[in-house]
């Protein structure tokens, strides 16, 4: 049962390369790319969790004797939730382009080197 | 490549990284262990530093140099985004007049919601080196809370409310900000991002030392990111049709 | 809490599939959104209010209403090219 979390982040994130490679849309792709990266944030939390802490943050009921989880993974979460959003941004935007160029989004009728 | 050669290769690559994984995962330490060497020092730093919030400590303080990496992908990728849905020579802008069919509850719950995740992205922002949140955070609230006017039906007043030439100014002030708190902990304290504030107490408002100025820097930014990302895709959604250079082809070839 | 944790990850895990495994992307972009909503409850289970906020901004609004204004764009591309011929 202590490898659950983590077996639930890694799920997700093949989930998301498998509905990739399946894709018959380049929109559903990008948000199975999306699907894939959020796995990582759930792999990444549950290194940091520690069982009976609480928030990383100093105040009332926080002190340095209190037990927290790891401020250092949620940093990196953080982020890597930025970075999705601008890296589906980019892809969209991208898939536009395509659309309004080739006509579709499918990627089996799109053959690659084409402009 | 075939859909079915396409599944093997798929199931093949599949099954050698499960493999792995499956090995992978039981050296990891368990799920909740209270072994956590870097907390430990993260949360050290974060009380010598009295930021209250260690995760923003973290990201404005010990690594403030990735999270101006960060911003940088996120600025890029706003021109990369900007450059690729602007209107091309041979497409027309519409100008929207109907209001289309939005429910007089709706819009109203837009109006009476819009200044409020306006100001509490603002609260966010500004509480970040104390309370939960900080610049991502509110930015991306305050981003949000300004496109509910789009969900309202009021995509014109919207436009109007939000100046694209000027957020395009805010976003890079927000970069050069960041870069002035960087270049200036060079030049009083010897480092580039050295934090060289007087740090005050910790859960104070003003506490942390440039953890606030970097947090409103980024804060801006990304708000103002937000918004020009949203911008591309609701112009290009909403009010470019057409390819001329369609139709008249089409003309020429019925002529 | 444990518990709450195991259950709500249980929850995004069928989330995700469901995500995945949804052909329409219309339907795709309301249910990326539900999925983002189920990420903010098992984020502030796992005790990170920081990502939850985060996580809420731009999982559940910024990013599936891109996802829906593209889609919004490709069908009315689509139309503008039945239209024509």
């Amino acid at each position: 049962m202590s490898y659950y979390p983590y077996a639930v982040g890694l799920a997700i994130v093949l989930l998301g390369i498998i509905g990739i490679a399946r894709s018959r849309d380049l929109v559903h792709a990008v948000v199975c790319l999306s699907i894939s990266q959020s796995g990582t944030y759930v792999l990444l939390l549950a290194v940091g969790f520690d069982r009976g802490g609480v928030a990383p943050i100093f105040g009332s009921t926080v002190s340095r004797s209190t037990r927290v989880v790891d401020p250092v993974v949620q940093a990196l979460t953080l982020t890597d939730i930025v970075v999705s959003a601008a890296v589906t941004s980019m892809l969209l935007a991208v898939v536009l382009q395509i659309a309004k160029r080739r006509d579709t989004v499918d990627p089996d009728q799109l053959r690659s080197l084409e402009g | 490549m075939t859909p079915r050669v396409r599944l093997v290769m798929l199931l093949v690559g599949l099954a050698g990284v499960v493999v792995m994984l499956a090995t992978a995962l039981p050296e990891l330490p368990g799920f909740g262990g209270h072994t956590h060497p870097y907390r430990d020092r993260a949360m050290t730093a974060a009380y010598h530093q009295s930021t209250a919030n260690a995760v923003a400590s973290v990201n404005f303080d010990q690594r403030a140099f990735d999270t101006f990496g960060e911003e940088t992908i996120l600025i890029a990728s706003v021109m990369g985004v900007a450059a690729l849905v602007r209107r091309l020579p041979e497409e027309q802008r519409r100008e929207r007049r109907q209001r289309g069919h939005v429910l007089e509850s709706t819009r109203w719950a837009a109006t009476v919601f819009l200044p409020l995740t306006v100001l509490l992205g603002a609260d966010v922002v500004t509480h970040g080196a104390i309370t939960p949140g900080g610049g991502f955070q509110g930015g991306a609230i305050a981003a949000t809370g300004i496109h509910l006017l789009y969900l309202g039906g009021r995509y014109r007043l919207l436009e109007r409310l939000r100046p694209l030439a000027l957020f395009e100014v805010t976003e890079a002030a927000g970069l050069a900000g960041f870069l002035a708190v960087a270049v200036t902990g060079l030049a009083v304290a010897g480092s580039v991002l050295a934090n060289f504030l007087p740090r005050g107490q910790l859960t104070q408002l003003l506490s942390a030392g440039t953890v606030p100025a970097l947090n409103f820097a980024v804060g801006v930014a990304v708000a103002s990111s937000i918004i020009l990302l949203i911008a591309g895709f609701l112009e290009q959604a909403l009010a470019i049709t057409g390819h001329r250079s369609d139709s008249q082809a089409d003309d020429e070839a019925a002529s | 809490m444990t518990v709450v944790i195991m259950v709500a990850l249980t929850l995004v895990l069928i989330g995700a599939a469901l995500v995945v495994f949804t052909r329409s992307t219309a339907r795709q972009a309301v249910l990326l959104a539900v999925y983002g909503l189920l990420l903010v409850f098992v984020f502030l289970a796992m005790q990170a209010p920081d990502v939850a906020l985060s996580q809420l901004a731009v999982g559940t609004a910024v990013v599936p209403l891109m996802v829906m204004l593209t889609i919004r764009k490709i069908s009315a591309l689509h139309r503008d090219r039945k239209d024509r011929r």
